[in-house]
This record gives C-alpha cells, structure tokens and sequence, in this order.
C-alpha cells in the first residue's frame, strides 16, 4: 500500500506579521516556522496505517523554499518513509489550484492508494487544496475527518459538521482525506527517530516541472483589519489588574 | 449580476446558513435564484426561483451528486457567482464545482470592498483583498459575516432537478453530538480556557474561578482537543453556543469558530498575554497578564468578598 501526505509549512500564528514589500503576502522574513497543524494529524494517520499493515509506504510531499525541508525532517522523524520537497521560492504566494496542480501532476503515475492533507492551512485557510487533487486525479474525497479507519481497500471515516455532529462515511480506495483536528494525537519525534530520519530519502525537484495551472486570482491587498477597539485594554500588576477588574464586573455586570 | 445560492438542509430541516447566503445576495444586488438538496416539505423562505433537488432521491449527503446537479443548475441559469457558505457542506463542495466550471473560488468571504472579496488569513490577524480573473466566481462566506437584516419570507417557486445519484461515498448517516452533560447555555458564568492555559493541570484553577464566580467553566476546542477536558464543555461553532451574562476567556486567542459560539455573551473579559489576539475584537475588557499569576489572585479576591 502506498500513502502521500501533503503537508505545509506555516508561520507560527502568534508571530509578529509584517506585510511584503508588494503588498500581496507576509513578509517571510525573521519568522518562526513550523508544519501546518492540520497536517500534523495528516502524518500521524499514515504512519498508524503503516504501523497497521506494515508494508505501507509512507511519502511525504511539501513546496516551497528550503527551509521546508526542516518541517518535512520533522514528519520524517514522526514515521514517514520518503519525501519529496518542490523547490519553491515563491510557494507561499500561490493560491490553491497552482498548489493543487503541482501535487495532482506528481502523484498521477505513483498509483497512491490513499492521500491525505490538512482539511486547510493555517496561513491561507482556503480549505481547497485537498478536494482539488482529488478532482484533479478522479478520486473521491472525504473532507474533514474527525475518525478514520481502514481496512485495506474501504475507509470509514466520520466528517465533522457543525453543532458537533458527525456524518459516517465509507469509501474505497484509491481516495483522499483531508484530516481536522482531534482525528488521532499526533506523536513527537524520539531523539532515535529524529536521527534515523536524517537518513532517510528527501529528494528536491523544481516547482517548473509539476506546475500546471496558472491562478485565477488577483491579490489586491494584504492588511491588518482595523480594529473595533471596542475592549478597555487593562496592563499593570497583577493584584491591582484583579481589584480594577472586580470593580468593573460589580459595576457593568450583575454576577457579582 | 445574477448569483446563485447554494442553500443547505440537514435532517430536512434548512439551515441558517441559507439566509444567510440570501443576505450576502441581496447586499451584492443583481438578480438571484436558489438550489438546494432538500425537500418539498420543509422548503426554505425565500421569494424567487429554487431549483429543489430531493434529498431522498439524492442523499443529503453525496457531493458527485450534489456537483453534478449544481452544474446542470447553472449550465440553464449561467449564473456570474456562485454562493455556498463556508460550512462542512460548502466547503467539500465549492472546490469541486470551481475547478468543472474554471471558475476562480475565494473561501470564506467577510465582506465586500471595491468590488473585490475580502477573506481572513492567519487566524482572522490579517485580510486579503482578492479580485477573482475567471468568467465565473464561486464564493464561500464565513458564517455570520452577512447576516439577514430581517426575518426571512417567501414562497419558492419550485424547479424540480435531478440526477444519476450514484456515487463513490457511501454515507452511512448522522451520528448525534455527544450527550451535552453540562448545559452551558443556561450557565450565568462562563469560565472558558483556551490553549494559552498551557496544560491539563491548570484546568482546575480555570474550575476553581467558575465555582467562585457561581458559574461553569468551558474550553475551546484545542483544549478538548488535547484532551484536557470533555467535549461537552466545548463552547464554538463545533460546540455549544453560549450567551451568559459574563464569559471570561482565558488565554483563548478568539478564532472565528469559537467567536462564533459566544459573541452573544452580555459581558465577555479576556485574558492574554498577546493584547493583538483577535479576542480583544469583541471583548468588553482585554487584560493583558499571565493567566497563570493572575487567575489564582483574582479568585482569592472573589472568594474574600
């Protein structure tokens, strides 16, 4: 059995955002980065169906600069097998289907027999890659999945809707899933596997020669939100910050 | 411009996101016409044209099938915008209809400027103006960002569609929201953590201030995630929706799911230690301290009184 894992790097989200020079994006500079939260959980799952099976290989798949390679060593130390990094200096500005083209162009001839992302990324947030490389490939998509199990050529897996319902679901492979948070406990690398992954395969292709579609969108602005600065903002030491409180829930509120 | 909305029904019952995508139409302007998987029994208010598949015929829940009438709907409409809400249901199935109809799809619009769609990025901290380059627009918006000015009304006028409902998904059914043990909704008080708490063992002094408050304490959902308490606890969009008369949020950074549970709290006072944490967006009282140093006093002085 054969597993892709589409994974992204991201920003940590309390960074300090500056807007680029063009006015489109984040300034990718001086950030700290981490993998996509989503795709945590994305990872975890195909390294438990190889821990199921056994003969599941496992390929990690992540675009953009360099510094990606850092979070794909990350998900090669929590249990993937392979990856695969497409070398792109301009991966952040891309929008969904220039993304989705690049995977969907890799994985076609690889016969994968399940796939899974994030149900979105953190940054973008458009929640559109996942059900394009599947439409892409002519595979059916399961999207955010709370529950999934496998029994080799049928997923079950449970969709997760509004008001904390979730509907069930079954599928056969080949298929995709994008994965939502709580779908399993992501694992930490052990120092063992962290070691073991630096010698695992990681190989760079340029984003050139996977590209296939060119994007629909024109990025007019990137901005902070004015803010309703409806909020009384209180600092200082903690003890008076209490009292100034309490004052202020006794006078605006009557649980008090 | 004339705008398709994707209306959305569950169990037979339609759901508020569909007038909600009848706002966001009606703020645009243009003309308008609807679809939606669903019944003739529970049909949805609205004055216009609602090309009604049968959700018995079609599964309420079976996107190829649900592609494949949304495409035959405007292959006769040949709508410019095309409008889901940015739900389970919408945002599984406005990136298959985008990419069979070419169209440019912009997820999870707020709002409306110049002309352009306005969608969040990194958690609700920055915006994006975005100008869609295709003949055809497909749109998800962002619950409660267009919300209906008034009580919806209407009479449909009804265009049967249908389809081969065969698909590759099999769905199996709903599965009920756990049992909520404790119902928030009827709570005075409610002390809610969120992930800047940092670890299960800090969830009992989040417990302790409820109790010396005379209230509940709930989570967001990276708290119940993490399996640091039960999802029953669980106040946001895939959770309970709350509306007590104080909601104090501690070290909950404020996404647009969990704002989505409790903005109709009377009173809502955060604690953070990021003063930019969007949160302060909607909070009556932002104090910016550690959650660790400051709740313990702040319950000792609650207690005294």
């Amino acid at each position: 059995m054969k597993a892709l894992v589409c994974i992204k790097q991201v920003p940590d989200m309390e960074s300090k955002f500056k807007i680029n020079a063009s006015g489109t994006w984040y300034d990718e500079n001086n950030l700290a980065w981490r993998m996509n939260e989503y795709d945590e959980y994305a990872v975890e799952q195909a390294v438990q169906l190889r821990e199921q099976f056994g003969d599941v290989d496992v390929t990690v798949l992540c675009i953009g600069p360099d510094r990606v390679k850092e979070t794909m060593k990350k998900a090669l130390a929590m249990g993937a097998d392979r990856g695969l990094h497409v070398r792109d200096d301009l991966g952040g500005e891309k929008g969904p289907l220039e993304i989705a083209s690049i995977i969907a162009e890799f994985a076609k001839d690889k016969g994968f027999d399940l796939i899974f992302t994030g149900m979105q990324s953190q940054d973008r947030g458009s929640a559109q890659v996942g059900v394009l490389v599947a439409e892409m490939l002519g595979l059916p998509s399961v999207t955010t999945v709370v529950d999934f199990s496998c029994d080799g050529t049928t997923v079950s897996a449970k969709r997760e809707l509004e008001g904390g319902v979730r509907a069930v679901v079954r599928v056969a492979t080949p298929a995709l899933v994008t994965c939502q948070l709580g779908m399993n406990t992501p694992r930490y690398p052990t120092l063992p596997n962290i070691m073991k992954a630096k010698k695992k395969e990681l190989l760079s292709v340029e984003v050139q020669e996977l590209l296939t579609a060119e994007s629909l969108l024109t990025t007019e602005q990137f901005y902070f939100p004015e803010k309703n600065v409806g909020a009384l903002v209180l600092e200082g030491a903690t003890a008076e910050l209490a009292e100034t409180l309490i004052g202020i829930l006794k006078e605006k509120t009557t649980v008090i | 411009m004339k705008i398709m909305i994707v209306g959305e029904c569950r169990n037979g019952q339609i759901l508020d996101a569909t007038y909600e995508n009848v706002a966001f139409a009606e703020k645009l302007g243009g003309d308008s016409f609807m679809f939606m998987v669903g019944t003739q029994a529970a049909l949805p208010k609205y004055e216009g044209k609602l090309y009604l598949a049968d959700a018995g015929e079609c599964g309420e829940f079976n996107p190829e099938a649900h592609k494949q009438l949304i495409l035959k709907t405007v292959s006769i409409e040949q709508p410019d915008l095309v409008v889901f809400s940015h739900s389970s249901y919408g945002w599984d199935l406005a990136p298959r209809v985008a990419l069979a109809l070419k169209a440019a799809q912009l997820s999870e619009v707020v709002d409306i400027k110049e002309g352009a769609y306005v969608v969040p990025a990194c958690n609700a901290k920055l915006r994006r103006r975005l100008r869609p380059k295709s003949a055809i627009t497909v749109v998800t918006l962002q619950a409660g960002a267009f919300s209906p000015a008034s009580e919806p009304t209407g009479q449909p006028a009804i265009e049967p569609v249908s389809c081969d409902p065969s698909g590759a998904i099999e769905f199996c059914g709903y599965e009920a929201a756990e049992a909520a043990g404790v119902d928030l909704a009827k709570a005075d008080v409610i002390v809610s953590a969120g992930r800047g708490i940092g670890k299960a063992e800090n969830m009992e002094m989040i417990g302790g201030l409820a109790r010396a408050l005379g209230g509940e304490f709930a989570a967001s959902r990276p708290v119940v995630d993490a399996g640091w308490t039960e999802h029953n606890r669980q106040v946001g969009s895939t959770g309970q929706s709350v509306s007590p008369k104080l909601y104090l949020a501690c070290g909950i950074s404020g996404s647009v799911q969990h704002m989505a549970g409790m903005k109709k709290s009377e009173f809502v006072v955060a604690i953070n230690t990021d003063r930019d944490a969007p949160i302060g967006e909607i909070a009556d009282v932002l104090i910016v301290a550690d959650l660790k140093e400051f709740i313990p006093i702040l319950t000792e002085k609650l207690r005294a009184l």
